[in-house]
């Protein structure tokens, strides 16, 4: 199981409602993963600044984090969001809190980090972690989510979707990956590290290790065609936009809706719904093993 | 002429209603508004009764279907009209995968495209298909047929065994055991019997279709195989 969300706003004006209705879409695919959620909201971004969303034990845990955190990097600043803070610095200041994260911050987790990005997920059911995080009143140019039925690994935050794939990339995925303790001892060899037993997490490290080779997150994600074996709908998040990928047999299901306002990813049309336009919306089903990309 | 929001009723009272009706019920119209997608609406309908559905169904919609017509004026998600053992259904707009899988009666009607899968395992139901169908459609097909006006995607009737498929367009490919084979008089009454229950005659002229049907190679045990198994 597992559902995914996603949505790509075309229409600025639009740009206000995007936590409300991904928080609506993403409530909509509790039965298909009650475990935990996640997702990724692609925010204002301002130039020479990183956001990196961090991740602490608990809130107050997270809270002392940042105040450390303001202490040691003058120009940092945060907004903190249940256990998750993003923390917002200059580019060049990046190295230094990345520093201070492996001397001082153990319990703490990096999340993802980006121009835009922001990453939030958490054990539990999807309305409660949108709830704990706020999801309704941000506001952005795309964001995509995820609800989580475990299979391959233990409901565990660390286990819970999406996973950074790279600097404003994420990847949700929605199936499971038959060889992927091959893939991650080959990927180990090859110098990454990877924190849980998750067959996503592998994805996305692959991914990351294809573009650092020097692929495009495109070719990535064809290439990966031959070397993830098993069943999966890929969605990830760029800075500018998302991609979708289904394998060749394509058991797991996808719907697409495109307005002029937006274009809109759900595991079934019941996500969809609710969407403002909808019953003028073309929607589609996307084709297997076929990439495709919506930015601008 | 019972008019049922499901913005408003819940969707075990609907089908609770529908399933209680009597085969000679007066109450033989339902008009079903607000699905937004929901799953298995008018599934497991025993009577002679028209639903008309306002909007797009999720999962198995009218699945199992005895008697009934369920006209959805809307596109449908994952086997609509599966294990259909009788009646009609009509989708109006697209329909999804495994669309008619395992149907042994009855006939269902797509206006639009049909996904992968379509007609999965068939038994005996008919399916009109006016736009295309999606990769392994009629895999493992055993009986009825399969009618598609546009194109058919990868491995169409894999491991077919006695179901009829008609395809007026392309074949991406056919599966293993599928074959074309000789459009005759009788296959052409057959698709034209089958386009009239459907009520779309008129349409398309039947010798337009091309039929593929079983090769026989596959499904009987072969013993010169033996070593292989």
């Amino acid at each position: 199981m597992c559902g995914i969300v996603g949505l790509f706003i075309k229409d600025p004006a639009l740009e206000p409602e995007l936590g409300r209705l991904t928080a609506g879409m993403l409530e909509k695919m509790t039965e298909r993963g009650p475990d935990s959620a996640g997702f990724a909201v692609y925010g204002a971004g301002v130039e020479g600044q990183t956001k990196v969303t961090l991740r602490g034990a608990s809130a107050e845990a997270i809270k002392a984090t940042v105040a450390a955190i303001k202490k040691a990097i003058p120009g940092a600043e945060a907004a903190l969001h249940d256990n998750h803070a993003v923390v917002s610095v200059p580019t060049e200041d990046v190295a230094r809190l990345d520093a201070w994260l492996a001397e001082d911050g153990q319990d703490t987790e990096v999340v993802g980090r980006g121009t835009r990005m922001e990453i939030f997920k958490e054990v539990g059911l999807p309305a409660d972690v949108a709830e704990r995080f706020g999801l309704s009143t941000m506001s952005g140019t795309h964001a995509i989510g995820h609800t989580r039925m475990a299979t391959e690994s233990a409901v565990t935050t660390d286990g819970a979707h999406p996973y950074s794939t790279g600097k404003d990339q994420c990847l949700v995925h929605n199936g499971s990956l038959s060889n992927h303790n091959n893939v991650r001892r080959n990927l180990r060899r090859e110098g990454m590290t990877f924190e849980t037993q998750n067959d996503t997490e592998v994805a996305a490290g692959y991914l990351t290790w294809r573009m650092h080779e020097g692929l495009s997150l495109g070719d990535a994600l064809e290439v990966g065609l031959e070397d993830l074996d098993g069943f999966y709908t890929f969605v990830v998040g760029t800075e500018n936009g998302f991609g979708v990928l289904r394998d060749g047999i394509a058991c797991k299901p996808a719907v697409m809706a495109e307005t002029d306002q937006y274009v809109a990813f759900g595991s079934e049309y019941r996500v969809l719904a609710d969407l403002p336009g909808i019953g003028q919306a073309r929607v589609w089903e996307p084709e297997p093993a076929t990439v495709y990309f919506w930015e601008r | 002429m019972p008019e049922i929001d499901l913005g408003v009723t819940p969707l075990r009272e609907l089908n609770g209603a529908l399933h209680k009706l009597p085969k000679d019920t007066n109450e033989t119209h339902w008009v079903i508004e607000n699905p937004a997608g929901g799953h298995a609406i008018a599934a497991g309908l025993d009577a002679p009764l028209t639903v008309d559905i306002n909007g797009p169904v999720g999962y198995y919609c009218a699945g199992m279907n005895k008697l009934a017509t369920v006209q959805i004026h809307g596109s449908a998600g994952v086997g609509v009209a599966e294990n259909m053992m009788s009646g009609f259904v009509h989708v109006s707009g697209d329909a999804s995968q495994a669309a008619g899988a395992t149907g042994r009666g009855g006939l269902l009607r797509i206006d639009g495209n049909a996904s992968s899968r379509c007609g999965i395992s068939m038994k005996g139901i008919d399916i009109v298909v006016k736009g295309s169908v999606g990769h392994m459609s009629a895999f493992m097909a055993q009986a009825g047929n399969l009618v598609v006006f546009g194109d058919a995607g990868d491995a169409l009737g894999d491991s077919i065994y006695e179901a009829r498929l008609f395809v007026r367009g392309n074949i991406k490919s056919l599966g293993a055991d599928c074959i074309e084979k000789e459009m005759r008089d009788e296959h052409k009454a057959a698709v034209h019997d089958i386009l009239t229950r459907a009520g779309v005659n008129g349409q398309i002229d039947p010798s337009e279709f091309k039929r593929y049907g079983s090769a026989r190679k596959l499904y009987n045990f072969n013993v010169d195989h033996a070593g292989e198994y």
